[in-house]
This record gives structure tokens, C-alpha cells and sequence, in this order.
């Protein structure tokens, strides 16, 4: 009994030195490999194509257009770069980043690790008012028409599957999963009955968004949703201590001062935005959410003031690598990026809501 | 949050009554659960809550601490009904054990104390976090597995490390619900032990228990509830009569003093066939 106890006993007393600096050494590498990660796949991907431009030449033609000497790319190569590459880039940056975050506050809200906006329904909720704007030709806010209108669409479910999924301060799993499928079964017939009165044009539109892909990328349309990602991306680490405290459930996060009422209307806000603004310009893109925060859980353990900035960096790598896999791999054509995230993350899903049942006990 | 911070009052010492009951009445689902109950709360004593299943006690714990609305009458906290304070506010006067423990993501039982702290993030107690989330994980005997994950512990130490959570909490009023369920002989009395040194500090202590002996040993005074109301209130060596809990319980008891300590001990009559 003595011999058992006297190692933890040991190990308390000289614990706060080592454990302290073990508790920031890995979050640090981690920042440090997912930054790396996602400045070499912007790079990488800028540099790959049909028409190949060297790594160097594009680094050149970055401090040319900051003013810090190097010169543009030769010939075309300047005008592919900053006209079709860079917003492609760009734009995978903000859909990935929103995505991931948007799933890791999710999963936070609901207290449960299936949560993701595509899972659930609240993608597709999202593509029905992009979907919509684009059927119907509203206009009313020029450019940022199709973003607001995902957005607003988003709200409307984000909130209505939080409020049928829940009861008692917790979600079930199955109730969750089931909602998701009801949820995407009305958003999928309701984006038929655009279709439906659609003319040409707007149908190879709308199928674009059933896809999930980055082809459409222009400059006007990263502007056009920057300003709800950008808002959402700011405010979501504000949340990651209050999140922490959800995961003890509803009841005991109030006994320790959070206002759930409030958290909870600020966080579907939020995830609407985020969501809203990676499915106007993308279309429905799976399981980033779901897949991203999961391994970052893994690695830098389950608090969200970690887990939010990481996995919104993480997402944004994730998707410029995936975006660089689904244009090269069958090239010259171009996989959809939507079906190459469901082809993998799919499985991933599969893994973890067969785990997820094994250890009950554990989360819902 | 933030604008809320700003408001906060300052929490100051605890007054010698942080929580009381007034003429209060709760419904729950069209059935009234509590039938107009006055119970005051003082500071530095370990006030026991106990009586048959479904009369009461858990409700009466709830509505305390501010998760049930009464349907008339007032909870006070502080002097003032409890729905007044803001969330921040009452964190930090009154901490709460529930019943049932669940953590929805695999955070360390260290990192589940630590929770605990939350309200006085950004306040000058908050520069004590550290000592207070060590002396709370000593006191309830949980620092050996204390980088293990909670999902991972057994349903007695998820209990302490729970408990260890609303002492690191550090509020003047603790409210506590039936935290012996799950807990070995050795543990429970550690439990008792734990609600005499938190009174002794001058914190005012209520706890549900269903086991009567340990209310007797360690409760200043203890409520017997019965149908919504408080059948008896006192020293438990008053309240703890033969009759009295034979009727309540409806199951004839006989109680005797302890032969160490004096305290009142309950034992049920058995008839052996």
C-alpha cells in the first residue's frame, strides 16, 4: 500500500515544474507545426497547376505587391497567380478556418463530439437561403445578398436543431443524428423546389453548392463573406472559457456564474456566421468541423481556449492541402473538394460514433 | 460577461445568514413539490437536509441555489431573492454539488477543480487559484489521479473530484446534493469531516443525505422534510425521535445514542423471518 502510494505522492510534490511547462510545450509546437503546416500549403498549392510557377517566383512576386523589392512573375504567371491561384487560396483559408471553428464551438454548445455544421443539418440550412438568394435573383444587398441570406438561413437552423435536439440541458446522440437527417432531408427538398423554379443558369449554379467546392473563387466573393468569418473568427476564443465550463453540463456551468441563456445565443450567432460564410462561397463542404477539432482534441487535450485557435488554423490547412489534392490528383480535371472530405471523412465519422457508443458512459 | 463584470457587487464576508427560505412554494410539472417552507441558513454551521424519497430535499437544494424559480414566495441569498443577483454574482457566494456528474469532453480531474476558480478569474482572488485548486484536491484526497481523465474515474472519485470543485469554488455558502451516494465508508466520513472544517472557516454548509447516522453525526442541525414541508427543524439529537421518524418514513425505526460520541443513531427494525 505504502510502495503504490509513494510514487503519485512523489510525483504531486515536484509535479507543478515540469507539468507546467509540458502543459505549454505542446500547445506551443502545436501552434508552431499547424502555422508551418498552413504557410508551406498556401505556398505549395500557389506553386502548383497547369501552368507551374517556381516557389521562389511567387515569394518574389509577394514582396513585389508589398513593396519590399522582388518583382512579378513572368509572362502570365502573374496575373494566374493573383487572379486565379491566391483568391482560390484565400478563399480555402477562410472556408476551412470558419468550418473547423464553427465545429469546435459546436461540439462545445452541444457538449458532444458529433457535432459539425454538415452532420447536423446546419450547412445545408445555410445553402437553402444561399440557394434562394441565387434562385430567386435577390439583390438587396449587392454583393454580400448570398452570404446574408446563408447567414440568416443558418440562424434559423442552428437554432432549430438545438432547440428539438435537446432536452433535460443535454443533447442525446441519436436524437442529435436524427435531427441532422431530418434536418437535411427538409433543407435537401427545399433546395429541390428552387431548383424546381430555377431557370438554367441558376440550376448549374445551385448544383455547384450540393458539390462543395472552391473553383468559384474571385476576390469580390472572399470580400463578400470576409466581414461574417472575420467577425466569427474574432469572437469565438472569447467563448473558450465559458465553453470549458459547458462541458460540465448546463446546470453546474451557471452554479459557476455563465449566463447560459446569453452563451447560448451568442454561440448560435456565431456558428451562423461562420457557416454562413463558408457555404455562400463554397457550398457544402463536410466533416472539416467534424474531423479537425476531433485531432486537435487529441493532441492539446479537450480546453477550448486552445482547441477554438487551433482548430481554426488547423481547418484552414486542411482544406489548402485537400483543395490542392482534389484540383491535381485527376488532373486536368478537378474533383469536387465536397466528395473528397466526405470520402474521407465519412469513414472518420463512422469510427467515431461506433467509439463514441462503446464508452457511453463517457459524454452524453 | 464582461459588461456584467462591471457590475459585480463586492462579495465581502459572509453575513450570519447567506440563504434562506421564505413561505416558499415550487411546482414542478403541475404538482406542487414544496408547500410553503421557512428555513433560514447560518453561517459556520452544517445544516442537513433529510426525509423519505421525493419529499422535497433536492428541490429545496435546487430552488437555494438558484435553479428553480419558486412559484411564490423567495430563496434569498445575501439578504436579497436569489433571481436578483446576476449569475457572476451568486457564483461567487454560493457553490452547488449536484446530484448527477457528467463531463462532456475528457478534461483532467485537475482541470475539473480548476473549473471551479472560474468565477474569480480576473479578480485579486484569483491570484490564489493555484494554492486553492492544491488545498481543494488534498482535502477530498484526490490529487493521485488528479492528470487522469474524469471520464476515465470511477463513480466514487468523479464524486470527490466534483467536490473538490465546489471547494475550490471558495463561496461563503456551499450547497450540496446527497455527495456521500457514490462514496466508501472511509469517504463518506471524510465528506463530514470536510463540511465541519468548511463550517469551521465560517461557511454555512447544506447538505441532502439520505443516510441518517451521518447527518446525526456531523449536521449542527438537521430539517426533516416530509410531503413539501419541514416536519421538524433542530439539533438532530432533537429532531431524531423514534416516533417522529417512524411516521415520516413510514417504517419503524428505533434510535439510540451512540455510545462514543453520544449522537443519535438510527437503526430500522428488522424482523428476521
Amino acid at each position: 500500500m505504502t510502495a503504490t502510494a509513494a510514487p503519485p505522492a512523489a510525483s504531486t510534490t515536484e509535479g507543478p515544474g515540469p507539468a507546467r511547462r509540458r502543459r505549454w510545450a505542446v500547445p506551443a509546437l502545436l501552434g508552431v507545426g499547424l502555422t508551418g503546416l498552413l504557410a508551406l500549403g498556401v505556398l505549395v498549392s500557389a506553386s502548383n497547376g497547369a501552368f507551374a510557377i517556381p516557389l521562389g517566383d511567387i515569394l518574389a512576386s509577394i514582396a513585389h505587391k508589398l513593396g519590399l523589392g522582388g518583382a512579378p512573375v513572368e509572362g502570365t504567371g502573374e496575373s494566374v497567380l493573383w487572379n486565379i491561384r491566391f483568391p482560390r487560396v484565400v478563399l480555402g483559408v477562410v472556408v476551412g478556418a470558419s468550418l473547423a471553428c464553427a465545429g469546435a464551438l459546436m461540439q462545445g454548445m452541444f457538449g458532444n463530439p458529433l457535432a459539425e455544421p454538415g452532420v447536423i443539418g446546419v450547412s445545408s440550412g445555410a445553402a437553402v437561403g444561399a440557394v434562394c438568394a441565387i434562385a430567386f435573383g435577390l439583390t438587396f444587398a449587392g454583393n454580400w445578398t448570398i452570404p446574408l441570406c446563408a447567414f440568416a438561413a443558418g440562424v434559423v437552423t442552428v437554432s432549430i436543431v438545438y432547440f428539438l435536439s435537446r432536452s433535460g440541458g443535454r443533447t442525446e446522440v441519436v436524437t442529435l443524428v436524427l435531427t441532422g437527417v431530418a434536418v437535411n432531408g427538409l433543407a435537401g427538398a427545399l433546395i429541390g423546389v428552387f431548383i424546381f423554379y430555377a431557370d438554367n443558369d441558376e440550376i448549374t449554379a445551385i448544383t455547384f453548392w450540393q458539390m462543395g467546392s472552391l473553383s468559384q473563387a474571385t476576390w469580390p466573393k472572399i470580400l463578400a463573406v470576409l466581414p461574417l468569418a472575420a467577425i466569427g473568427l474574432a469572437l469565438a476564443p472569447t467563448y473558450g472559457r465559458r465553453l470549458d465550463l459547458l462541458a460540465l453540463g448546463e446546470r453546474p456551468a451557471r452554479h459557476l456564474g455563465v449566463d447560459v441563456e446569453r452563451l447560448r445565443l451568442h454561440l448560435i450567432v456565431i456558428v451562423a456566421l461562420l457557416t454562413g460564410a463558408a457555404v455562400a462561397v463554397s457550398g457544402v463542404i463536410g466533416f472539416i468541423g467534424l474531423v479537425v477539432p476531433h485531432l486537435i482534441r487529441m493532441a492539446a487535450g479537450p480546453g477550448h481556449r486552445a482547441l477554438l485557435p487551433f482548430s481554426t488554423i488547423g481547418g484552414a490547412a486542411v482544406i489548402v492541402w485537400a483543395d490542392l489534392a482534389a484540383r491535381t490528383v485527376a488532373a486536368p480535371a478537378e474533383i469536387p473538394l465536397g466528395i473528397l472530405t466526405a470520402l474521407v471523412g465519412s469513414p472518420f465519422f463512422f469510427w467515431l460514433l461506433r467509439r463514441t457508443r462503446r464508452r457511453q458512459g463517457g459524454w452524453a | 460577461m464582461r459588461l456584467r463584470t462591471r457590475r459585480t457587487t463586492a462579495t465581502g464576508t459572509t453575513p450570519d445568514r447567506p440563504a434562506a427560505a421564505r413561505g416558499l412554494h415550487v411546482r414542478l410539472g403541475g404538482k406542487e413539490i414544496l408547500c410553503g417552507v421557512d428555513l433560514d441558513v447560518h453561517a459556520g454551521e452544517v445544516l442537513g437536509l433529510v426525509g423519505p424519497n421525493g419529499a422535497g430535499k433536492s428541490t429545496l437544494l435546487a430552488a437555494l441555489s438558484g435553479d428553480l424559480e419558486p412559484s411564490s414566495g423567495d430563496a434569498l441569498l445575501w439578504d436579497r431573492p436569489i433571481r436578483d443577483w446576476s449569475p457572476l454574482d451568486t457564483a461567487r457566494r454560493r457553490a452547488v454539488l449536484p446530484q448527477a456528474h457528467g463531463v462532456s469532453f475528457p478534461f483532467t480531474a485537475r482541470e475539473v477543480v480548476e473549473m471551479g476558480r472560474a468565477p474569480w478569474a480576473g479578480t485579486d482572488r484569483g491570484a490564489h487559484d493555484e494554492d486553492r485548486i492544491a488545498a481543494a484536491m488534498a482535502r477530498s484526497e484526490t490529487e493521485t489521479f488528479a492528470t487522469r481523465p474524469f471520464t476515465s474515474l470511477s463513480g466514487g472519485e468523479q464524486a470527490r473530484v466534483m467536490l473538490a470543485r465546489v471547494i475550490a469554488q471558495d463561496a461563503g455558502l456551499v450547497l450540496l446534493d446527497e455527495p456521500t451516494a457514490a462514496l466508501d465508508l472511509r469517504h463518506q466520513e471524510l465528506v463530514g469531516r470536510l463540511c465541519r472544517d468548511l463550517a469551521a472557516e465560517g461557511r454555512a454548509v447544506v447538505i441532502v443525505l439520505h443516510d441518517l447516522d451521518l447527518a446525526a453525526a456531523y449536521a449542527d442541525r438537521t430539517a426533516l422534510l416530509a410531503n413539501g414541508r419541514i416536519a421538524s427543524c433542530g439539533p438532530p439529537a432533537e429532531v431524531f425521535t423514534a416516533e417522529r421518524l417512524g411516521d415520516v418514513y413510514r417504517q419503524a425505526v428505533k434510535v439510540e445514542p451512540d455510545p462514543d460520541t453520544g449522537t443519535p443513531r438510527v437503526t430500522p427494525l428488522r424482523r428476521i423471518c
